[in-house]
């Protein structure tokens, strides 16, 4: 699968695909990755090291802050894989990477190519916005 | 700049416009990379070059002594919103700088605005054109005075796609009532996404407080940048000027059974939607209290103070406030036991007073992220219900204007 790359870069994890759309502003702790939304059906999940899978985006500007903040702590996801092109995601990705370069690759992909995506499948990412399910 | 062609580049546009205005949300303290990232601004030398208001940051810089947590964390936070002052942004510090007299751009204006309600008030209430910029693209913005020339800064993004039409099952005094707005919010954020719906069958007229509370509602639940209210927004005198003449993609029925369900989920607390469930804590103000709702709180009271051990809190812009302690309001409710914060807001900060029991809120911001936040349950109700229940110490409800399921 190809994706629009709004941030680029290469990863590989575990997808976690997301039940409910995330607002990384009151929806992640930046310190250590876990879901913390009440409302969120995964709460108390970790996005740590995933690759996460959100078809829809919703919620704060300030998601791009905590994005990038999980970045400098060490517990960012892998890679963002979403349904629709969204700034605030893939500027928090663009801002780590400019302070820390360290890249968190931000793709949109289509509904039916994220559907093909099982949560816990093992997938990378690379540069450029291929996406192989290993 | 670097970011600015980055921003325009996810846009799919071809070319930057300039912008007369920017509010920027950088400002609040998330971490370190917050304030490394206004550091690396300053350190280059920026500032902005269009008036640039900001939003709330980390704590209340006029009554610090409000300030419950680690001394630490406030001094970070104070770091960054003094960073930010620095890169040459009015310290303003409020989530609603379209309250604000020299916050607030005229009908047409592009501009470059961050915070989700802030963002859907600017574009859908005052008719000024912004994307849903986030943190780091709001300040590169007001640096380079230039935004993509994409999405809602152009006139055919703004067109309505979706149409929500309120059911004749949803009665008339529910539609005078304040609590119906951020609920209608919370359902407007769910089946829009970041889609621009318009919402058919309310009253024309609807004040801005109504209006506010309606945007900020839809930001939390979904990624909603605009929407039109039939009879009330400036783009939508008639559903025909919202659609721009063209056809709706999807047109939904709003009954009650789906206003009801969003309603009860606004509340978290056991037992919190019934009169009687004795609570610890109401939060009004977010966004930013109006001076009319900083009024309505007062009529409400009446001369009461809240219940011994229940603590009220109103957060408020610090212009409001000035205006407010001119006026002798500010100094009224004070001595009827109630705590005005500016600059930040309860829910981002550790403010309120620790409580085994819920929090009452008029806001469906503030219910859909205060759980997750600050760890209270919570109750939802209009701000009668809300300034009512302060003073019994228990839920009170208001003549059932919701109806029995």
């Amino acid at each position: 699968m190809k994706g629009r790359v709004l941030a680029d870069g290469a990863a590989a994890g575990l997808a976690l695909v997301l039940d409910e759309p995330l607002s990384f502003w009151g929806g992640v702790d930046p310190g250590s990755g876990a879901i913390t939304d009440a409302r969120h059906p995964q709460l108390g999940t970790s996005v740590k090291g995933r690759v996460l899978v959100m078809r829809a985006v919703r919620g704060s500007s300030s998601s791009s802050s905590v994005l990038a903040e999980t970045v400098r702590a060490g517990c960012a996801p892998a890679a963002v894989l979403l349904g629709e092109p969204d700034l605030i995601l893939a500027v928090g990705a663009a801002a780590a990477e400019e302070l820390y370069g360290i890249r968190v690759p931000v793709l949109n992909l289509s509904p039916a190519e994220l559907d093909s995506i099982a949560d816990g499948a093992a997938v990378s990412v690379s540069e450029g916005g291929e996406v192989t399910l290993l | 700049m670097r970011l600015v062609v980055r921003t325009a580049e996810i846009l799919g546009a071809e070319r930057l416009i300039p912008i007369t205005g920017a509010h920027v949300d950088s400002c609040l303290y998330h971490g370190e990379a917050t304030v490394d990232f206004a550091e690396r601004l300053i350190d280059g030398g920026a500032q902005v070059t269009v008036p640039t208001t900001l939003n709330v940051g980390g704590i209340d810089l006029l009554h610090p002594e409000l300030w419950r947590g680690d001394p630490v964390a406030a001094g970070r936070g104070r770091l960054l919103m003094d960073h930010y002052r620095m890169l040459g942004c009015k310290p303003t510090y409020t989530c609603a700088p379209y309250q604000l007299a020299d916050g607030r751009p005229s009908f047409g204006e592009q501009v470059a605005w961050a915070e989700s309600n802030a963002i859907v008030f600017c574009n859908s209430v005052v008719g000024a054109r912004t994307e849903r910029y986030g943190d780091f693209t709001d300040i590169a913005c007001a640096i380079t005075g230039r935004v993509p020339d994409a999405g809602l800064h152009r006139t055919d993004a703004r067109r309505a796609v979706l149409v929500l039409r309120l059911g004749p099952d949803v009665p008339a005094a529910l539609m005078r009532d304040d609590s119906l707005y951020p609920v209608l919010g919370i359902v407007l954020g769910r089946r829009a996404g970041s889609r621009v719906a318009a919402i058919d069958g309310l009253p024309p007229g609807l004040s801005e407080d109504r209006l506010k509370a309606l945007g900020a509602a839809a930001a939390s639940s979904g990624a909603v940048a605009m929407f039109h209210a039939v009879g009330s927004t400036p783009e939508a005198p008639t559903l025909d000027a919202a659609l721009q003449g063209r056809d709706a993609e999807e047109v939904v029925d709003i009954g009650m059974a789906e206003l009801r369900a969003a309603r009860d989920d606004l509340t978290t607390a056991d037992g919190g939607a019934d009169p009687g469930t004795p609570i610890g804590i109401v939060s009004l103000g977010t966004p930013h209290a109006s001076l009319a709702e900083l009024r309505a709180v007062e009529r409400e009271l009446a001369g009461a103070r809240p219940a011994p051990g229940v603590e009220l809190l109103v957060s408020t812009a610090r212009t409001l406030l000035e205006d407010a302690e001119e006026d002798g309001l500010a100094g009224r409710l004070r001595s009827l036991g109630v705590e005005l914060l500016v600059d930040t807001c309860s829910y981002i900060a550790p403010i309120l007073r620790p409580s085994p029991l819920p929090a009452m809120t008029d806001s469906g911001k503030w219910a859909y992220y205060a759980p997750g936040n600050i760890g209270v349950q919570v109750v939802f109700g209009s701000l009668r219900e809300c300034v009512r229940s302060a003073v019994e110490g228990r839920v009170w409800r208001d003549a059932d204007v919701w109806g029995a399921a």
